[in-house]
């Protein structure tokens, strides 16, 4: 394998908050590849989204560095595209203008701009929301504003936080192919968090598993799945039965312990 | 539909009880004005009207009203866009709002009214004075009104522009000052009852033309229903400012009256 797109080398976080130190997470190694889809799964809390914002540069590990493309990440990562757990659109602007922001900050022309707003309302489907506000939306219906928000500007590498939490299952399986079959076609590189483990089986080429906090790499599995995979019919393929089976049987010992901390 | 017109017919009675209440008072008020109370104090209603018409006849009553309308209008716009660019300034760069905190805070518990007898030393007593007193009064309540609205501003919104590529001038004008005008306009608001305290105080300290004058004046010669009468057209003037910011509201801020808010009657 060349030279990792993504490194985390002893990252470690820790926060803090008031008087008491939270330890987020500690000791992560993880390398991903140019074009290849890690998801990350673990108990909340564990650190996932802190890991996104130090990928993106939003925050800088307290130990260990995090290099990206050979550098350090050190401010603004603008190779990368975030989708945060909160969907974050812009509430005085219409789901278009919304989407059309990352497109102004390039300086596209309006024609250039329809067009490609089209497109993405077309792809998330949207279409004839064009004039809503985002606070007529449902929860489903941000995340997918979102999504085109993210695609409209095209990154390099997709930090995607719990983007379909909030889909019904048909929805759900629709965008995840979206997001497969795009990711794949533009050989983007994605870092994708859930809390659905068949959704982390289903799209990861590796999964990687937390522990509860301080997050660390319990394990990480990689897919026997092939990269291109036909979603609709996983559920007979055994394969990834198996993965998913093994995904579950790792994280239930975990729940029960974060249950048995909160009690 | 069925409970879209059982809100209606429910709005229609409120009017009606309020119409109602109104109407009780004022007949209350002229009923009681002599008998139990000395009309010198309370006036009535039939005498405030008859001082307000023969004002209106005269055409003394709008040359008043317009002088007191445009200082409390010229100065609340000064004070306003001055207290938008120093909240946005402020809100923007940490270091000067942490510099000038104490001196602010310390301008800020100061009663702006009391500056006027300065500002009749260094300016005089013609409008421009009352513009000045509007204008630092409506300044601080928009400036801090504006500081907020910048500083609440998501971090992480504001990175996610960054990721986007957005340079500083980007983030200013997609997402810092659009997000500040909901606050703006919270200061705007609070602002115009305070707009016309500056004029009218500044006109009853010392002038010889606006409402305050005419308050001042009716007041001197003891005259009960002309102080009611210009109350009653001071009240009115700070309606329509209140509907203008309003108005200003709907058209800047779309998204803000699509949804359920726009049944909200009362505003202050
Ligand atoms: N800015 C912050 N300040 C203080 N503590 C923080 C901050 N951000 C995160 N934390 C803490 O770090 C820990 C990890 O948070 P993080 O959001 O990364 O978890 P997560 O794995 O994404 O959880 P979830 O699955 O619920 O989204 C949490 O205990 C959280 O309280
Ligand atoms: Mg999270």
């Amino acid at each position: 394998m060349n030279e990792p797109l993504i490194s985390f080398r002893g990252v470690g976080k820790t926060f803090q908050a008031d008087d008491k130190d939270v330890e987020a997470v500690r000791d992560i190694d993880l390398d991903v590849a140019r074009g290849e889809f890690v998801t990350l799964v673990g108990p909340s809390g564990c650190g996932k989204s802190t890991l996104l914002n130090m990928t993106a540069g939003l925050l800088a590990p307290t130990t260990g560095t995090v290099r990206y493309n050979g550098r350090a990440v050190d401010g603004v990562n603008r190779h990368t595209g975030y989708m945060t757990q909160n969907d974050h659109l812009l509430p005085w602007r219409t789901v278009a203008a919304n989407i059309q922001v990352p497109l102004e900050i390039q300086g596209r022309s309006r024609a250039e701009m329809r067009d490609k707003i089209q497109a993405l309302m077309e792809l998330v489907g949207l279409l004839g929301f064009e004039k809503s506000y985002p606070a007529q939306l449902s929860g489903g219906m941000r995340k997918r504003v979102a999504l085109a928000r993210l695609l409209a500007y095209d990154p390099e590498t997709l930090l995607l936080d719990e983007p379909f939490a909030a889909l019904d299952a048909q929805l759900r399986l629709n965008m995840q192919i979206e997001l497969l079959g795009l990711s794949r076609r533009l050989n983007k590189s994605v870092l994708f968090v859930t809390h659905d483990l068949d959704e982390a089986a289903a799209l990861g080429d590796r999964c990687v598993v937390f522990t509860a906090r301080p997050g660390r790499i319990r394990a990480i599995l990689a897919s026997p799945l092939p990269r291109e995979r036909d979603l609709m019919r996983l559920r007979h393929d055994g394969q990834y039965v198996r993965l998913a089976a093994e995904l579950w049987d790792m994280i239930t010992p975990t729940l029960a312990a974060t249950r048995g901390e909160t009690a | 539909m069925n409970r879209r017109r059982a809100l209606a017919g429910r709005r229609f009675r409120l009017q009606l009880y309020r119409l109602g209440m109104a109407f009780i008072f004022i007949a209350a008020w002229q009923a009681a004005s002599g008998p139990l109370i000395p009309e010198f104090f309370i006036s009535k209603p039939s005498a405030i009207l008859a001082s307000l018409r023969a004002q209106v006849a005269t055409g003394n009553l709008f040359f008043h009203i317009g002088i007191t309308a445009s200082e409390a209008f010229v100065g609340f716009a000064l004070g306003a866009l001055a207290g938008v660019a120093a909240g946005v300034l402020l809100g923007r760069i940490h270091f000067l709002a942490d510099l000038l905190q104490p001196f602010i805070l310390a301008f800020y518990s100061l009663p702006k009214i009391a500056l006027a007898p300065l500002f009749i030393l260094w300016i005089g007593i013609g409008m421009t004075m009352k513009i000045v007193l509007t204008g630092t009064v409506v300044f601080f309540l928009v400036f801090l009104n504006t500081f907020t609205g910048v500083r609440t501003v998501s971090k992480e919104l504001e990175a996610i522009l960054h990721l986007m590529g957005a340079s500083e001038r980007h983030v200013l004008t997609k997402v810092v000052l659009p997000s500040a005008v909901t606050w703006v306009f919270a200061g705007l608001r609070i602002s115009v009852p305070y707009a016309l305290i500056g004029a009218i105080v500044g006109e009853l300290i010392a002038s010889n033309k606006g409402l305050g004058f005419v308050l001042a004046n009716a007041s001197g010669q003891f005259d009960t229903a002309g102080v009611f009468a210009a109350l009653l057209v001071i009240m009115m003037l700070a309606f329509a400012l209140n509907a203008l910011v309003r108005f200003a509201e709907i058209r800047l801020m779309p998204w803000k009256t699509s949804g359920a808010q726009l049944d909200r009657e009362i505003t202050i």
